[in-house]
């Protein structure tokens, strides 16, 4: 970024415990505090590379996002930590603006633009490795609050794998993390030993929305606007998720969780009708499938709220969980990003105590198995 | 529950061959088909014996489904009442990289279509096929089958190129609001692009599925460009997209545009406002949840009963018999659905046709 922008002031941190219900967050974005911060678990191969060619991606710019976001960083413009920093960067802000007045009690973090689906498969596992352990050495070891996912280098197969077997047992990570942007369909075959290695380890597969696979955005080409994409997020985990059902990765692996993470979940609904549908008309092609597909859906996905879809009038959402399954949506609030849904306004519906208390902890500490 | 004066908004009669079109292609096209040998231009969008490609009780012994006058009468006309049906002809014209083979063929198609079809059925209509890869040969067309009332309207592939809403794309909008021609948008790609974005699936399952992502692209990148604050009387109909997608898809886009309009200031209204005035649906397929009850839900959350035209999707297999009525709707939505929303839409069904 070539401009100044004027991050506002924060709020100061007062140490009092939120007299607010306890809440699980599934998506929290931890950030490095500079561009070297990777450094300590870097061989110094990696880092020379860094240095001299740089992180390079399935995409045309050096650096920075397809489409330039709306807010520096993507932030909220009140997250930039007093200390200097990146918004995210700071454990001790984040605790102060967010994990504890929002009596955050399980929060899961999620690391974006680290190295994950960048264009050199080896470089892509050295930066996962050294993410993964500094989730451990700055964040979960410092909070107990906070569990980590272990991101993988999900286009370099093998490697994916062996860093999954690599953490596999250690209680500070909850979950394997990829990108939902593939370069292929996340059903296809190459990537099933990921969730072989995931269901050995009992983890969960998150897909983050977000990541450049190479393909455009959307089935017709690139779009203009960051906006475009912005929605397009919903069309290519859609694509995703198919390939997933339709491969019959749940057949195969049947003890496998997956978690769509910021991607929206109204649309689960109809896209599991619409799957069941044209399943029922073309089944001689997928033998391998025993049930229909929204069964699968049900069944293995589970779904982060933010960006929580807000329909006029807003009980209308109420139609969609019920048809998805009150077990099944996680309260994710996005922190520190610009679109962060606050626990306080988010689903702002009559809802019975149970299904307040499933959506906001109990889910997440079922799916996570966290005592939280 | 057929209303008397249906009007059909998505049938597809079908090319038999590529030397049905000869006739209507010039003489350098014609030995460029029997010279190179060209093979027959049938999409992967519908391979030729998939069970959604054609019913079971309207494939013929020989030949394609949907290719003779005769079989289209028996099968859909006659006894769906149809008083009007558009014809959506689903031909791999614009699945060809040059652009001058594409035009030339196009061309043919709307030919072949007004001799062989349009002139022997007063109930037919049509839409007006184009390649999109050169826009200035697809307005051309446009103003050559613009001159028959009987083509009501522009059809374009659900995936093409680049997203529909692109400036590129505005004068084929501005020929269609010139001459009251709706924009249809049909399932399907020229497959220039991978089919999701995401890559190429391995299941046709998937390919089909797909479609209504791109149909909600296109959505997307039609209210983000600003399509409809420039043409404001555009009609655009997503045909064969499924429609029970569309309210979740437009909290997602609302939502984001009440973020992030800074971005896109022309877009004065939101979304939803922007779909219930200047976006149609056709009714074939309905993808539809497992009770009649959740079916009243979607048609709640539609917020509107203008949206659905009435379609077979013929000979596409979507339904059984003559099933083609979702149950859940109510019998004002249905008359609506099958009568007054085809005719609010396409302002040329409307003209009198001598």
């Amino acid at each position: 970024m070539n401009v100044e922008n004027h991050p506002l002031p924060g709020p100061v941190p007062t140490g009092a415990k939120s007299s607010r219900t306890a809440i699980a967050d599934c998506d929290i974005h931890p950030v490095r505090s500079q561009p070297n911060a990777f450094d300590p678990w870097l061989p110094a191969r990696w880092r020379a590379h860094l240095q001299t060619y740089g992180a390079g991606r399935r995409l045309g710019m050096q650096a920075g996002p397809a489409y330039p976001k709306s807010q520096p960083n993507a932030a909220r413009r009140d997250a930039v930590p007093p200390e200097g920093g990146p918004p995210g960067s700071s454990l001790a802000f984040m605790q102060a603006q967010h994990l504890d007045p929002n009596n955050v009690a399980l929060g899961i973090l999620n690391p974006l633009q680290t190295g994950q689906g960048i264009a050199n498969p080896e470089l892509s596992a050295a930066i996962c490795h050294a993410t993964n352990q500094w989730q451990v050495a700055e964040w979960t070891s410092k909070d107990k609050r906070l569990r980590a996912s272990v991101l993988v280098p999900y286009e370099f197969t093998e490697a994916a794998a062996a860093e999954i077997r690599h953490w596999a047992g250690h209680k500070d990570f909850a979950q394997v993390l990829v990108l939902s942007r593939t370069g292929e369909p996340l059903g296809n075959r190459r990537y099933w030993p990921i969730y072989e290695a995931a269901c050995e380890a009992g983890l969960p597969v998150a897909v983050h929305a977000f990541g450049y696979g190479g393909a455009p955005i959307s089935s017709t080409g690139w779009p203009s606007h960051y906006i475009e994409e912005m929605t397009g997020h919903a069309q290519s985990c859609q694509a995703g998720l198919a390939s997933m059902v339709i491969e019959g990765i749940f057949e195969r692996f049947p003890t496998l969780k997956v978690v769509m993470v910021e991607a929206g979940f109204a649309w689960a609904p109809a896209f599991g009708w619409r799957l069941d549908k044209v399943w029922e008309q073309l089944r001689t092609e997928t033998p391998h499938l025993r049930r229909k597909p929204s069964e699968y859906l049900r069944e293995h996905v589970w779904w982060t709220s933010q960006p929580m879809e807000e329909p006029e009038p807003r009980t209308h959402l109420l139609d969609t969980i019920d048809w998805m399954g009150w077990d099944r949506v996680l309260f994710a609030t996005d922190y520190p990003h610009w679109d962060f849904d606050d626990p306080a306004l988010a689903l702002a519906v009559p809802i019975t105590d149970a299904q307040r208390k499933s959506f906001f902890l109990e889910n997440a500490k079922n799916l996570y198995g966290v005592q939280a | 529950m057929i209303e008397a004066g249906a009007i059909d908004c998505d049938i597809h009669p079908t090319v038999p061959n590529l030397k049905a079109l000869l006739p209507y292609m010039n003489d350098h096209w014609r030995e460029m088909v029997i010279t190179r040998g060209m093979d027959e231009l049938n999409s992967i969008s519908y391979p030729t014996h998939s069970p959604i490609t054609a019913r079971a009780d309207w494939k013929p012994a020989e030949g394609k489904p949907a290719s003779t006058l005769a079989r289209v009468q028996a099968e859909c006309l006659d006894p769906f009442r149809t008083s009007i049906a558009i014809c959506n002809c689903l031909y791999g014209v614009q699945l060809l990289f040059s652009e001058d083979m594409a035009s030339a063929f196009s061309r043919a198609v709307n030919e072949w279509m007004a001799r062989e079809w349009l002139d022997k059925d007063a109930r037919l209509r049509a839409s007006i096929i184009v390649q999109t890869q050169n826009v200035e040969m697809a307005v051309d067309e446009i103003e050559r089958c613009a001159a028959d009332p009987r083509f009501v309207q522009i059809l374009l592939l659900a995936s093409g190129d680049h997203p529909l809403g692109k400036r590129m794309y505005w004068p084929i909008y501005a020929a269609a609001e010139r001459h009251n021609l709706a924009i249809g948008i049909h399932a399907g790609s020229n497959y220039h692009n991978p089919p999701t974005a995401v890559g190429w699936p391995s299941y046709y399952t998937e390919d089909y599925v797909a479609q209504a992502q791109a149909f909600q692209t296109q959505l997307t990148s039609m209210v983000c460009e600003g399509v409809f604050s420039r043409y404001g009387h555009l009609k655009v109909v997503l045909l064969e997209s499924g429609w029970t997608w569309l309210p979740a898809h437009l909290w997602r886009l609302t939502k984001y545009w009440r973020g992030l309009r800074m971005e896109i200031p022309w877009v004065d209204r939101s979304p939803t406002e922007i779909v219930k005035s200047n976006v149609r649906l056709s009714l074939t397929p309905t993808d539809a949840p497992p009770d009649k009850a959740g079916l009243e839900k979607i048609i709640e959350h539609m917020q509107s009963d203008e949206l659905l035209l009435f379609s077979t999707d013929y000979p596409h297999g979507q339904f059984e018999g003559m099933g083609v009525i979702p149950e859940g709707l109510s019998a004002d939505l249905v008359r609506k659905i099958m009568v007054d929303n085809p005719r609010a839409t396409y302002s040329r069904l409307l003209e009198t046709v001598s």
